[in-house]
């Protein structure tokens, strides 16, 4: 079984991130269950999404304290979902920040330390730059690809099955655009 | 059979279209609204539509099934409560073509204003209920609703929560039931509920409900896992699921079939095992029934009766333990990211006036609601959709003093969802009061739907566009005025010349949402 968690900001593209995930998975012939955030929520808030697969998948959200990995395209967000992660479970995520509306208005402070934090206690992390990638993929959109092509270094899909999945699900005219930026997420974290 | 990944919702669209429902209508809301979205993009053969209300869309749905259609209204949990009235009284005319309702309640009210648990709809309104614990079961399980309504002649509700209804998993396809129409009869002691008609239709239902709970009893959507005999827990919907991760050895009784209850599975299963447990998100329902057969059963004394359940929730309630990684505290303040109106939102520029001219704001349900929130701090009060108007009037009718310090704030779809009967309640009992309706001309929080002033219907074509100005002015407004409100000065001063009139008085704020391609 893995457990995977992705989040960052409402309009970042987690949902997509992990349908792809769970295309993979699927094809790749495991039961797979997610868990994700419509609505309200959605409007610049937080979200996230749950992905599991294994053998037999039963609940569709993730126990906290047994992530394999967290994934997070903004760096706050991640201090979110801390809990979820298990022992020796990976932290992957962006270093970019987004002040959310209470920083932005100067009512309370975007924390300082969160990435030497991170790097201080947590076994397994990585804390990617993307932005050289997202310049050369052309498009910030692209973020959660990268990211995604981060994660697949510590996964069993092969690179066919991962093209496969995001010819699934991305619009024909970005499938390019998003195997760039998925090799090039790929390369960062290697 | 293929297999495909889908959202609880986008499953339930497909059973429908297998199950050959021919008819559909709704009226968005999450966390119900990709039903009928889904269905008017990939299951063309289902007539479906958004109407103004929950209301509406059950009496279309019901008036198909009496035509003899296989038909489907879909709503949040509030939504059922606006449909209610319909609901009660089409549980006794019951069903000729197969009459669904799925119903999706919003557990920890993750887009909703209230956590209300809708099982209690099944034994008011006497209906059949079942209940999903996946997408895929989300699937057969509508399906299997139109046969059991067809079967007992009655409505069936199938209840989803937000955690199936925005959860995915592994669907396999079937194909599309065909030729489902049955002829339609006039049948006035069936379909016309004067007294001397209402009065033989209930007992008709109670002996229907008698017939349903052997039903229940016999219907695989109750199944019993045995295990270890010590623990045996009752559980329904996603909590099923998170019975099944965290107490792996004990047995489980799942319960599909919500109303009626399975008695005599739940005697065998409860005699079956020392110590008996029902875990199951929000009231104990299934509990309060245990109880009263007689068993001694744990339920909300570890299980709380507030917000969602999750599988951690479970795992300390049931085993006292959860796992946890040894990463020590992080202890600066982490600081919230709340959901905010958009960059450039035309409601933000009305909320920017409504601030500074201080007045009292009667809200409603949209994204505007936002404006409770920092930075404006501009509403203060909010209840269900279209209550605006009428507390606005209450409001007034209470201090008068306070007549031009108030306004009600409305948007276009709420409006036209329950709005319009109060504005005729503020014109009638001669209020003053001036109603704001911000016409950004989509229904934007549940993710941008058509509505009766978009000028689409939900399957694409164009229709007659409502004129919200004409309407007002019909139901006796003689102030209505038309404002961008990205004009701010502009609109600045309309406000202010409308709270000093001493007669009703609408101001439609009309800028198009931010995000509309």
């Amino acid at each position: 079984m893995k457990n995977v968690i992705f989040a960052g900001v409402g309009g970042q593209g987690v949902i997509l991130a992990s349908k792809i995930l769970m295309e993979a998975a699927m094809a790749a012939g495991y039961d797979v269950k997610e868990s994700e955030v419509h609505g309200m929520a959605q409007r610049g808030g937080s979200v996230d999404c749950h992905v599991r697969f294994g053998e037999k998948v039963y609940s569709p959200l993730i126990e906290k304290g047994t992530a394999d990995f967290v994934v997070c395209l903004e760096l706050l967000e991640t201090m979110r979902k801390l809990e979820y992660l298990k022992g020796d479970g990976m932290i992957i995520v962006n270093r970019e920040k987004i002040d959310p509306a209470p920083v932005a208005a100067g009512l309370e402070q975007y924390p300082a330390d969160i990435e030497d934090w991170l790097k201080a206690n947590v076994k397994k992390h990585l804390v990617l730059d993307t932005k050289a990638a997202l310049k050369e993929v052309g498009s910030a959109k692209a973020l959660n690809i990268v990211m995604l092509g981060a994660l697949s270094n510590y996964l069993e899909f092969t690179d066919e099955q991962w093209a496969a999945a995001i010819r699934a699900l991305v619009k024909e005219k970005f499938v390019d655009m998003n195997l760039k930026a998925f090799n090039l997420g790929k390369g960062l974290a290697a | 059979m293929p297999k495909k990944l889908m959202l609880g919702n986008e499953a339930i669209a497909r059973g429908a279209w297998e199950a050959g429902c021919t008819v559909a209508a709704a009226y968005p809301g999450t966390p119900s609204t990709e039903i009928l979205e889904v269905m008017a993009a990939d299951y063309r053969e289902i007539y479906s539509q958004w109407s103004p209300n929950e209301k509406v869309a059950l009496e279309v749905v019901a008036g198909a099934s009496v035509a003899g259609a296989r038909s489907m209204a879909a709503m949040k949990h509030v939504g059922l409560n606006v449909a209610a009235d319909p609901l009660f009284t089409f549980s006794y005319t019951g069903a000729n073509g197969g009459f669904v309702i799925i119903n999706a309640d919003d557990p920890g009210a993750w887009s909703s204003q209230n956590e209300q648990d809708n099982r209690h709809y099944a034994r008011a309104a006497k209906v059949p209920m079942i209940e999903p614990t996946s997408p895929a079961e989300a699937k057969e399980y509508t399906k299997i609703a139109f046969d059991i309504s067809e079967q007992f002649d009655r409505p069936v509700i199938v209840r989803i929560t937000t955690r199936i209804a925005h959860s995915q998993g592994v669907v396999e396809l079937g194909e599309r039931k065909e030729n489902t129409l049955k002829p339609f009869e006039r049948n006035p002691q069936k379909y016309v509920m004067i007294p001397a008609h209402a009065r033989p239709r209930h007992r008709f239902i109670e002996e229907q409900m008698v017939k349903l709970k052997t039903f229940s009893e016999n219907s695989p959507l109750n199944s019993i896992e045995w295990k270890g005999r010590k623990r045996g827990i009752i559980t329904d919907g996603v909590a099923y699921q998170y019975v099944k991760e965290v107490c792996p050895e004990d047995s489980v009784l799942k319960i599909g079939f919500i109303w009626p209850l399975p008695e005599r599975v739940i005697r065998e299963f409860a005699s079956g095992v020392e110590e008996l447990y029902v875990v199951e998100e929000l009231d104990p329902f299934i509990e309060d029934y245990v109880r009263a057969m007689g068993f001694k059963v744990t339920g909300k004394e570890l299980i709380p009766i507030l917000g969602e359940l999750t599988p951690e929730i479970v795992d300390m309630a049931l085993n006292k333990k959860r796992p946890a990684a040894d990463i020590p505290a992080y202890t600066s303040k982490i600081p919230g990211r709340p959901p905010a109106l958009c960059k450039g939102c035309p409601h933000g520029f009305v909320f920017e006036v409504l601030k500074k001219l201080d007045v009292v704001v009667n809200g409603d349900i949209g994204c505007y609601t936002l404006a409770v929130l920092p930075p404006y701090s501009a509403m203060h009060s909010q209840g269900c959709m279209g209550a605006s108007i009428g507390m606005h009037t209450g409001f007034e009718k209470a201090r008068p003093e306070m007549a031009g310090k108030s306004v009600a704030v409305i948007g276009d779809s709420t409006f036209i969802h329950s709005g319009i009967t109060p504005l005729i309640d503020l014109v009638y009992n001669k209020g003053t009061g001036t109603v704001l309706i911000l016409d950004n001309r989509v229904t934007a929080m549940t993710g941008h739907q058509e509505n009766p002033a978009t000028g689409h219907t939900l399957m694409g074509e164009a229709t007659h566009e409502l004129d919200l100005e004409l309407l007002c002015k019909a139901v006796g407004v003689k102030r209505v005025r038309k404002v961008d409100p990205k004009n701010i000065e502009e609109f600045e001063q309309t406000v202010r010349e409308e709270l000093a009139a001493r007669e009703p008085s609408v101001i439609i704020s009309s800028r198009k949402c931010i995000l509309t391609k």
